[in-house]
């Protein structure tokens, strides 16, 4: 999808969040000088579009309890990789699920999955559920934890 | 990573609210109201508590997530393997690099992982050069090849 101007203006003043007062989306379209329908209508396009990945809160899941993630990864055939991504990804413990290439001979995966839970040991528990559901076609896994936060700064156009 | 499970602070209220709007939002004119309606609140208190779970962090995020590989810039994730002796130099140097978004440390043989969002997909491979010849190490690039869709569901109980 091509952005045109007015979605620019909407991406740039609903980034940090959306408006948290009773009409959000009149609140944005006073502030551009367009229609409170205007701005539904480029929002559900941007939402069909995948522009806009989905319109939620998101939780800091370390603060609800969430204290573990792992990057699983997974080297999986090639030629059924979409097939396993699409019900990996709607594992409701994955964050994010993502085809990446191989560098065979240093690193052989090509599925990423990152994997949310209470602490480690259910991290290796809910990683064995996806190693269930691959059988045979799991051809090795590993699950990568962070030790550090070196840096966060989140992307901003 | 520090941060602890504060559940204990949040109420039943708080606790639907977190469970309910991490899988979606409404797009309409008082979209408040009807989640509102959902959850068993109403709008103006809503709206209080989501302002609050946001000032404590309980939120890091509540609106429109974008995804920033349609905007039409350059992202992807990229890995080294960065000896102990220039393992703070590296990470310095990284956090100085604009186009690098997120760090971090995972217990890996490859060690420092990183993200890089760049205005124009061109500007990937030259940000990686310039790395690799900062750093004297190898970039493995790994970009997405194929995103699957997530449907992430962290309950509070």
């Amino acid at each position: 999808m091509k952005l045109g101007n007015i979605d620019k203006e909407i991406i740039r003043l609903t980034q940090a969040g959306l408006p948290l007062t009773n009409k959000p989306y009149l609140n944005i379209a006073q502030r551009l000088g367009i229609t409170e329908s205007q701005v539904l209508d480029r929002v559900n396009a941007m939402k069909n579009s995948r522009v806009i990945r989905r319109i939620a809160a998101v939780p800091n899941h370390y603060k609800i309890g969430y204290v573990a993630n792992g990057m699983s990864v997974w080297n999986i055939p090639d030629d059924k990789i979409m097939d396993y991504g699409k019900q990996i990804g709607q594992l409701s413990f994955v964050s994010h699920c993502y085809q990446r290439p191989r560098h065979p001979g240093i690193w052989e995966y090509n599925l990423f999955a990152m994997i949310h839970a209470r602490n480690r040991d259910e991290v290796y528990e809910l990683a064995k559920e996806i190693a269930e559901l691959l059988g045979d076609d799991n051809h090795g896994y590993e699950i990568l934890f962070s030790k550090r936060i070196l840096k966060k700064t989140g992307l901003r156009i | 990573m520090s941060q602890t499970d504060d559940t204990h602070l949040l109420d039943d209220t708080d606790k639907r609210i977190i469970n309910s709007l991490q899988k979606g939002f409404p797009v309409c004119s008082r979209p408040f109201k009807k989640a509102a309606d959902e959850i068993g609140t109403n709008e103006d208190e809503l709206i209080s508590r989501i302002s609050i779970l946001l000032d404590e962090n309980f939120l890091t995020r509540f609106g429109p997530m974008y995804d920033a590989a349609e905007f039409g810039g350059g992202l992807t994730l990229a890995a080294m393997t960065v000896p102990d002796d220039k393992f703070d130099w590296v990470s310095d140097y990284l956090n100085s690099v604009k186009e690098v978004a997120h760090n971090y440390e995972r217990e890996h043989v490859l060690n420092m992982w990183f993200v890089l969002g760049t205005e124009h997909q061109d500007d990937i491979d030259r940000v990686i050069k310039q790395i690799e010849n900062e750093t004297g190490l190898v970039v493995y690039n790994m970009p997405k090849l194929h995103s699957f869709f997530v449907n992430l569901y962290l309950p509070v109980d």
